[in-house]
């Protein structure tokens, strides 16, 4: 660098920079599949995955589906709003799981149903006091963020 | 008079004398309250509970670790095209602070990840990529003490901080680029729309703020430390040239 000129070290730089962010850019791109953490249910209806293999889901659990079965198993409905996949899950629960609630789970298609071996709670960005939410929904004014 | 003037050593050393101790009371008023006030005036959180409270070191902490990337890379560049030694020691400086906050929010992400998402790590785009950020933070330091000429380490130390800039802008947007991750997307936004009740927003200001603060003051230390340690190697090559 040091036996450049001014001018010619920027136009390095600048190049460097340009080649850069389209490296990054077209990686990103090509790899988006295997960056993104879960597939959606409305994604496994138009690509199905293969049988047997180990993938994860994500969505909503949607309201007035989850039961407690026998022992520790429950089962749920996970939705996007456009598909919906039945869950089965034998095992503990993080404490932000609930109906409504976004989740990713780990596991496997069996006969049309989603097995669990790990279920993870995914939030979104809002944070607000308990008090306020339980007013507001005395009220009957309060609309969850992502409902 | 030009703002470069203050890439003069001794122009920098005159005027961080008068800014650093101002610096490092601001930061003490502003953390101190801040962190006060978050973690002992707040209610809990819906969904969140007491755990809410983690967004007080967790959020700032992460912000400094990007942001003092960016600025390193300024420095760096500035270094590489206007050859202000003070500009190349200022990143110097900023790194190992960088490292340290970026393993903060790491620490502090997983301990606030294994009871609301049920894990310590996942492989999602944006943790994956603030990981590689602290990986960038310990080669830069590594190779600033692995070249023995000053000038060439400057440069070589400047080329990378342009590479891990990719990953400091990764850590800040993947969760956009790449929406199906596990961590959601910024709570703190330009944007009209609040997404974090004003309880809970005022102390983290306080806390954005004083982490900012000490970072300056922390900076400017280091780098008069190092412009200090640059001319004590001068001298002492001149005693044993004489």
């Amino acid at each position: 660098m040091k036996s450049l000129k001014k001018k010619r070290r920027i136009q390095v730089l600048a190049v460097a920079a340009v080649a850069l962010v389209i490296s990054t850019g077209m990686i990103g791109y090509a790899m988006r599949d295997g960056i993104n953490f879960f597939r959606a249910p409305s994604q496994l209806a138009t690509e199905p995955p293969k049988p047997g293999e180990t993938f994860r889901l994500g969505g909503l659990v949607e309201k007035g589906t989850l039961k407690r079965g026998e022992g520790e198993t429950i089962t749920f409905s996970v939705t996007d709003g456009g598909a919906t996949v039945p869950v089965k899950f034998a095992g503990v629960l993080p404490d932000l799981f609930k109906e409504g609630q976004g989740m990713i789970g780990t596991g496997k298609m069996e006969d049309g149903v989603f097995v669990a071996d790990e279920i993870l709670a995914k939030h979104d960005e809002n944070y607000m006091p308990k008090e306020v939410v339980d007013a507001l929904k005395k009220q009957g004014v309060y609309e969850a963020p992502n409902s | 008079m030009s703002i470069w003037e203050y890439a003069n050593p001794v122009k920098f050393m005159k005027t961080t004398d008068r800014i650093l101790p101002w610096s490092v009371a601001l930061a003490a008023i502003t953390l101190g309250i801040g962190l006060v006030w978050g973690y002992f005036f707040v209610p809990a959180a819906e969904n969140f509970g007491g755990s809410v409270k983690v967004i007080y070191v967790h959020v700032p902490a992460a912000m400094m670790a990007i942001n003092i990337w960016v600025m390193m890379l300024v420095t760096s560049l500035i270094w590489l095209v206007r050859r202000h030694h003070v500009s190349a020691l200022a990143a110097k400086a900023a790194a190992p602070i960088g490292a340290v906050m970026t393993l903060i929010a790491l620490i502090t992400g997983a301990v606030w990840g294994q009871p609301m998402w049920g894990t310590w790590w996942a492989w999602d785009p944006r943790l994956t990529s603030f990981l590689i950020l602290f990986l960038f933070y310990l080669g830069y330091m590594a190779l600033w003490s692995a070249v023995e000429n000053p000038d060439t380490a400057a440069d070589l130390t400047g080329v990378l901080c342009l590479v891990g800039a990719v990953f400091a802008v990764l850590s800040r947007y993947a969760a956009y680029f790449w929406n199906q991750g596990l961590h959601q997307g910024s709570t703190l936004s330009m944007d009209e729309q609040q997404h974090i009740a004003d309880v809970y927003w005022f102390p983290l200001l306080l806390c954005l703020a004083g982490f900012i603060l000490f970072f300056i003051a922390l900076v400017l230390l280091r780098t008069r430390t190092e412009i200090r340690a640059r001319r004590l190697n001068a001298l002492e090559q001149r005693e044993r040239m004489a």
